[in-house]
């Protein structure tokens, strides 16, 4: 089957869905690859470079559509795109399935499957396939350098002969796939970062990173993230004023705001209020990336870079990735790729679309003349749910109580054993003839002694220890020895055999005990 | 000589034993603790040699000498990744000796009775001589112990035999039982009570030739019956009844030293037994009966997938990394990959990275084996740490390799009640950031259990034969 890729004809859309590197791998599954002249361009591939990966170039996108099986793209099929749409072709790409009836409903009129990548469930298995989480890391990092371009001064602090610069500090709402990535980028650049997030539990991860997380004093059943699949979801009234104070607080001290917070299918919440921007200082940035989606600031103007009257700098691009369209491009056609191989599990170059895998199911929005647009809940969560709360600290009486009771219960145990024991023993000494008893006491002192030395010995040295008491239990030597005179052939010949094994024994558990210990050494 | 000075020399002995038991508890003063034991050892035979009861010492000496020379060649040549099969193998040779002496001792008896009976009990020497003077209580009482010492001489030759096959790859290393399983043990053994009422009854060598043969069974048998992954509790059980073996016959002859040496060697292959049980979270009694208890319920679905990894990944993330901790385990052994892990060890130190060695009590197959392999690599024994030592610092270590071990880094002992290994300690690698996995195959280790660190987020798979795999790592970071 042929895999085709035509050029993105969004404005200003710089991302190709398939890359020289995707289209050899592609190539292994036993697919044909065709790529629409000039697709790459933008990302930095030319057609040559297609060609030499085997890539058959087609000149117009009318031919392209027509001869490719399946179609893969970046943007949002326009309808100019989707009427050129075949009964069993199969299109790969974004689709925005949740307002787009008009692009769903001429993909059933067309009988075409369509797979629509920001459905991919949000589970460890399709991790490889979730473009929204390579594109939302993109984003992450680009905001970061946009926010750098337009603000005067360094990020990192600096004692120079020519004096000293403060660090930047920046603030990050929404510790997202984007946030986290914006927070390492910023860190890394030697800015003082905080972050904040309504899931308290990504607290570990934001620190992970190197940001300080922002805590809010709030007393409420706080968001469970896996509950709704990993995303944020809408928070109380009481909540969002405790975060807008928060907030409040911290605008005038921050340099650099970088808002991510992004609800599915929602509005964008308002995070970032005007009078926030007022009381920022001057040569301050702000970088939305929740602008197309109507933006965390109300100041901000989607695809435009404004400058407020106090001088604070907001930036609303909504194509971050496309301007960085290269790794954009690598890391999309991988996430293709990775869903066109689970779609061909023989390797065959054939596409078996299986709608009984969750992966496959969830993202299918279209599928031969259905809409089949919500899919069903995923069998799997995607996270953990959050586990059980910990056993509780003890105070410290109850500390006490317990070692107290354990010690109890250890003395009672001992004094049993001892019991037990010295009954035992009375007992053997009651009907035993003295001689046996003189041994017995040997033996019993000594299986103490055993136990007393043999906890102390280290870790590290069991197996030695192993060969040393095998070396030293080759004592049975003596018995042999001491039978050995004996008047009768038959005893003569056993205890020679005896003293013969144990010789062995003692010269080789000794000599490899030796061995074993002179290889320990310190560093 | 006098038997005082026989006597005196083996107190001597015995504290030297004593000694060099207790010096194990470190690496240094181990080194001297050995000396202790070998002249230990020379004194107490020497003893024996010149003291009473004893003859033909010119004969005696000669076969010291002669397995002296197979014992040095053995000691020599083993390789330290053979360490349990010889530890397993010269088992057998102190429960065949055991078995041997207490024939003997059986032999001695009634000659003793017939010299009593024609009156030729003056000529009578060393150990027949000491017989001769015991009441008929006392010759019971003696007949039960070397028919202890026999039997159980006889469980651990079989059994060490046995085991030294599994250990060495001779005999399958799946529990094997014959139909019947542990009723024919428990039969053999009543069997052997039985036998021990008739010895006691007659004095004829049948009934103890018959529990000899019983006890070779029970031996064969129960061995046979427990998987590789026990096996440290199986040597060290052995080396525990190869010390209770030699004690009862020590009480046979009126030995002393033999008794002392027996009852060390007996604690301390129990304490050991004891330390692996605690450490696989499992009672003496179920490994010894082989297989694993029944689970509560269904085991935990595995989410996810295994993310396989090549070469270049792990180094690129081992140059990233400031501190890494190696997990090994037996398939580290049985690729014979420890001198890979000490150069790989020996770079990334040299480049100041913080490298250690996690130990988990069960690694490999002998008690401590992980520990001999790597110091016979050279890796410096302080940064090789026990499982309690190392556990609570996963958290913050960059990079965690696991290399050919499984169930001990399982993480479903503790998140799944229902795994067959639940409440087993294990190591917690899955808490450091990223997580290598060096393995033959995608299959399931010996317990059979699914292991979800595999799938984890943070783990990948680096499959391949473990030295092969080094190897290429090695060519990557230098």
């Amino acid at each position: 089957m042929k895999i085709g890729t035509p050029k993105e004809i969004f404005d200003g859309e710089n991302r190709v869905a398939l890359t020289p590197d995707s289209a050899l791998q592609l190539q292994k599954l036993g697919f044909d690859c065709l790529i629409e002249s000039g697709a790459g361009k933008a990302a930095g591939y030319s057609d040559k470079i297609y060609k030499e990966a085997g890539v058959k170039v087609v000149k117009t996108a009318a031919a392209l559509w027509k001869e490719a099986d399946v179609v893969t793209k970046v943007r949002q099929p326009s309808t100019a795109e989707l009427k050129r749409l075949s009964a069993g072709q199969t299109l790969i790409s974004f689709f925005n399935p949740a307002v787009n009836e008009q692009g769903l409903d001429l993909a059933k009129s067309k009988k075409a499957n369509v797979i629509a990548m920001e459905m991919v469930p949000r589970i460890s298995r399709a991790q490889k396939m979730d473009a929204l989480s390579s594109m939302a890391n993109i984003a992450g990092y680009r905001a970061v350098i946009e926010a750098s371009n337009n603000f005067g001064r360094f990020f990192t602090g600096q004692v120079t002969a020519a004096g000293k610069v403060p660090p930047a500090k920046v603030l990050i709402i929404g510790a997202g796939v984007a946030g986290l990535a914006a927070i390492g980028t910023a860190t890394s650049l030697g800015a003082i970062t905080y972050a904040f997030d309504v899931r308290p539990e990504v607290a570990e991860q934001v620190e992970s990173m190197g940001a300080e997380f922002v805590y809010l004093d709030f007393e409420e059943q706080q968001q469970d993230g896996a509950k709704t699949g990993g995303y944020a979801s809408v928070s109380s009234p009481e909540f969002r004023e405790a975060q807008l104070a928060k907030f409040r607080e911290l605008a005038p001290e921050v340099d650099i705001v970088i808002t991510t917070a992004l609800i599915p299918n929602r509005e964008a919440p308002e995070l970032w209020t005007a009078d926030m921007v007022k009381s920022m200082k001057p040569g301050s940035v702000i970088v939305d990336l929740a602008a197309e989606k109507g933006g965390n600031c109300k100041l901000t103007v989607l695809d435009e870079k404004i400058v407020t009257d106090n001088g604070v700098t907001i930036v609303g691009y909504s194509d971050f990735p496309s301007r960085m369209a290269a790794q954009a491009s690598n890391l999309y056609s991988t996430n293709i790729r990775h869903m066109i191989s689970d779609l061909t599990p023989e390797k065959d170059g054939k596409i078996n679309h299986n709608m009984e895998d969750d992966v496959i199911r969830g993202a299918t929005v279209a599928f031969e003349g259905e809409i089949t647009y919500p899919p069903p809940p995923p069998k799997v969560n995607a996270i953990a749910a959050k586990t059980q709360e910990k056993p509780k600290e003890l105070s410290p009486e109850e500390l006490r109580a317990k070692e107290q009771e354990d010690f109890n219960a250890q003395t009672r145990q001992q004094v049993i054993l001892l019991a037990v024991g010295g009954a035992l023993t009375l007992g053997v000494g009651l009907v035993a003839p003295a001689s046996f008893m003189q041994h017995f006491i040997v033996f019993v002192l000594a299986v103490f002694v055993g136990f007393q030395v043999i906890w102390n010995v280290s870790h590290a040295l069991h197996t030695p220890l192993m060969a040393v008491t095998n070396a030293i239990s080759s004592i049975i030597i003596l018995g042999a020895l001491m039978q050995i005179g004996s008047g009768s052939l038959l005893v003569i010949l056993l205890a020679a055999l005896s003293v013969f094994m144990a010789g062995i024994n003692i010269f080789g558990g000794f000599l490899v005990t030796r061995r074993m210990l002179a290889m320990f050494q310190k560093s | 000589m006098e038997l005082g000075f026989t006597t005196a020399a083996y107190v001597v002995a015995a504290v030297l034993f004593i000694l060099s038991l207790g010096g194990l508890s470190g690496q240094e003063s181990a080194k001297r603790a050995v000396w202790y034991g070998i002249f230990g050892m020379a004194l107490a035979v020497f003893a024996t040699l010149i003291g009473p009861g004893s003859g033909l010492w010119a004969l005696s000496v000669l076969l010291i000498a002669a397995g002296g020379v197979i014992g040095y060649f053995l000691a020599a040549r083993v390789e330290m990744t053979q360490m349990p099969e010889l530890v397993a193998g010269m088992h057998a040779l102190v429960g065949l000796a055991a078995v041997f002496v207490g024939f003997n001792a059986d032999l001695e008896i009634k000659n003793v009775a017939s010299a009593v009976n024609s009156e030729a009990v003056k000529e009578l020497t060393g150990f027949a001589a000491l017989v001769a003077k015991k009441s008929v209580v006392e010759i019971n009482i003696l007949r039960v112990e070397l028919f202890l010492g026999v039997f159980i001489g006889a469980i651990t030759f079989t059994g060490s035999i046995i085991a030294y096959g599994k250990l060495s790859g001779r005999v399958t290393s799946a529990a094997v039982k014959l139909p019947g399983g542990h009723f024919l043990n428990a039969s053999a053994a009543i069997i052997s009570v039985l036998c021990l009422i008739w010895y006691l009854q007659t004095g004829g060598i049948l009934p103890l030739l018959l529990m000899t043969i019983l006890a070779f069974f029970i031996g064969f048998h129960l061995i046979m019956g427990i998987g590789g992954a026990d096996m440290p509790v199986v040597v060290s059980m052995l080396n525990s009844y190869s010390g209770w073996a030699a004690a009862a016959i020590g009480f046979s002859l009126g030995n002393d030293l033999l008794i002392v040496v027996g009852a060390l060697v007996g604690s301390s292959g129990a304490i050991l037994s004891y330390i692996m049980c605690k450490a696989m979270n499992r009672s003496f009694i179920s490994v010894i009966l082989g297989g694993f208890g029944g689970a509560s319920g269904p085991a935990m679905e595995v989410e996810g997938e295994q993310i396989a990894i090549d070469a270049d990944g792990v180094a690129s993330a081992l140059a990233d990394a400031d501190s890494v901790i190696i997990i090994p385990g037996y398939g580290l052994a049985v690729a014979q990959a420890q001198q890979a892990v000490s150069e790989l060890t020996k770079r990334l130190r040299d480049k100041g990275k913080n490298v250690r060695f996690a130990i988990h009590p069960v690694a490999g197959r002998l008690p401590g084996h992980m520990n001999v392999l790597l110091a016979e690599a050279k890796v410096p024994y302080d940064i090789v740490l026990e499982m309690d030592e190392i556990n609570e610092d996963f958290p913050d270590t960059d990079v965690a390799i696991v290399i050919g071990s499984n169930d001990i880094v399982n993480p479903a002992a503790q998140e799944d009640p229902n795994s067959p290994i639940a409440g087993m300690p294990v190591l917690e690698c899955w808490k450091s950031k990223q997580v290598f996995v060096s393995k033959r195959g995608q299959g399931t280790g010996y317990s059979g259990i699914e292991n979800p660190l595999f799938f984890k987020e943070n783990t990948r798979m680096f499959y391949g034969d473990a030295k092969d795999s080094l190897n290429k790592l090695l060519s990557m970071i230098d």
